[in-house]
């Protein structure tokens, strides 16, 4: 374990905490990537989700890319775009790559957070007078939150990962010290590295936990907790929750 | 396209040493996963447990595991086997969460059919509940196939050869064919995987075949 012993050591010496390339630089990086991506990625997904899940126009388009583009591969996708762009527009490169990574499960959230609705709730509204504008920001987006915050949980728990490679094209971040210590054999700082990106990694998503929870509006239950990192939903053709959330008696 | 015809041999080997790579996390993954989504699904105390050490596991970043592991685990820094074991870390993360559920999708009364029939705990697993949790367990199977497709590729930052050698290595010369080769190559060897799971699920599950497309629409 002395390996891990000199991660340590290497995490505590005060000469990784100050100047340029130290930890918190780093971490700034980092976050400010992840940040950027999910944002952006949002901004197109989330008004495209909620126009499919509205209309109920589209849902093929937006279960069919989620599905392909978890096989495309981020990694050489951002190298590539790194050499089409030009190496002084990297910076643009690579967040293009890390949108188009987090746009699916945003994309996913938003859709399935308006079509897991029950038809009835969307009939009611319609019934009392409101109009598809009142309905969207009234009834939909707010039963749909945690759903939709669901799918932000998975995209930036992906951007988080991913933003890690972004140190093989000279952009830095938490990755540095990985990528960097591999041809130097410099253990001690890529498991120190590893240590510190896998901590901003579950903080990160410990926080969008307790913000699924905060979104969920009162008296509402459906939703809550439901994962839709690995899955999307498991709701049944008439819109209740399949015994998949409801059984073990 | 010259890039292409120059260097078929490297593309064949690279795609061959990739789906090796592969193979070894999905069956893995998805064999570890079945007694691990049943233990979740039976105990309610286990689920709770089970689902949270999972969640973690599947949070933490592929590069940061893969520098982690060869410490952890005492191997060389270098060795295939890291990448391999934290491929199936990843498959058996995501694919309990998803034989939970699976398990949990059965109609109560058809494992109480079962056990009235006269079935014991063994050969009611067989022949009732596995067949009937079958499509779902394809279903998860399919995104972790696909998503370990695409992981391998990073492999390559710590010395591990798979197509993710185009990436790097047409980055470093750049060509972007090389690199292009590569992507197109891992999405091939995705869908690949991705039609061979849907054949064996047809083929093993001929019962199955509405269960599973709704299966498939729900998990992609």
């Amino acid at each position: 374990m002395d390996i891990f012993n000199d991660a340590m050591l290497w995490l505590t010496d005060p000469e990784n905490w100050a100047g340029a390339g130290s930890i918190p630089v780093r971490t700034l990086e980092h976050l400010t990537f992840t940040a950027l991506a999910v944002l952006v990625a949002a901004i197109i997904a989330v008004p495209l989700g909620y126009y499919i899940g509205h209309t109920g126009r589209g849902r093929v388009l937006a279960v069919g890319t989620a599905g392909a583009a978890r096989a495309l591969p981020t990694f050489g996708l951002m190298l590539y775009l790194v050499l089409i762009f030009g190496v002084s527009e990297r910076a643009t490169a690579a967040t293009v790559a890390l949108v188009l990574l987090a746009i699916p499960p945003l994309l996913a959230g938003a859709y399935a957070g308006v079509d897991q609705i029950n038809r009835a709730t969307i009939d009611a509204a319609k019934a009392q007078g409101m109009t598809d504008w009142q309905i969207l920001t009234r009834v939909e987006i707010p039963l749909s939150l945690p759903l939709l915050i669901g799918g932000v949980r998975g995209a930036t728990l992906q951007v988080v990962a991913t933003v890690t490679l972004i140190a093989y094209v000279g952009l830095g971040g938490l990755g540095y010290d990985i990528i960097q210590g591999i041809p130097l054999r410099r253990l001690d700082q890529m498991v120190g590295a590893a240590l510190l990106i896998i901590a901003l990694a579950l903080v990160i998503d410990g926080l969008l936990a307790v913000l699924t929870r905060l979104a969920t509006p009162h008296g509402v239950s459906t939703g809550r907790g439901v994962d839709v990192r690995a899955r999307e939903k498991r709701v049944d053709r008439s819109g209740r929750l399949s015994p998949a959330t409801r059984v073990t008696q | 396209m010259s890039w292409v015809w120059d260097n078929t041999d490297a593309i064949v080997r690279l795609t061959i040493e990739h789906v090796w790579l592969s193979t070894i996390p999905i069956v893995l993954g998805g064999l570890l996963s079945v007694p691990v989504g049943w233990l979740a699904n039976r105990f309610r105390t286990l689920r709770g447990v089970i689902l949270a050490v999972v969640g973690i596991l599947y949070t933490i970043p592929s590069l940061a595991l893969f520098v982690l592991i060869p410490p952890l685990l005492g191997l060389p820094f270098l060795s295939p086997l890291n990448v391999i074991i934290a491929l199936v870390v990843y498959a058996v993360a995501i694919m309990s969460r998803n034989a939970a559920d699976a398990f949990a999708s059965i109609d109560p009364s058809a494992l109480r059919a079962a056990t009235a029939v006269g079935y014991g705990p063994w050969q009611r697993f067989f022949q009732v509940e596995l067949p009937l949790a079958g499509p779902v367990l394809v279903a998860g199977l399919r995104v972790v196939a696909v998503s370990t497709v695409s992981l391998v590729t990073v492999g390559v930052l710590v010395g591990v050869q798979s197509l993710g050698y185009f990436f790097t290595d047409g980055f470093q010369r750049r060509i972007e064919a090389e690199i292009l080769t590569g992507i197109v190559m891992t999405v091939f060897v995705a869908a690949l995987f991705d039609a061979a799971l849907v054949l064996a699920g047809r083929l093993g599950m001929p019962w199955a075949r509405l269960a599973m497309a709704r299966a498939g629409q729900e998990v992609s």
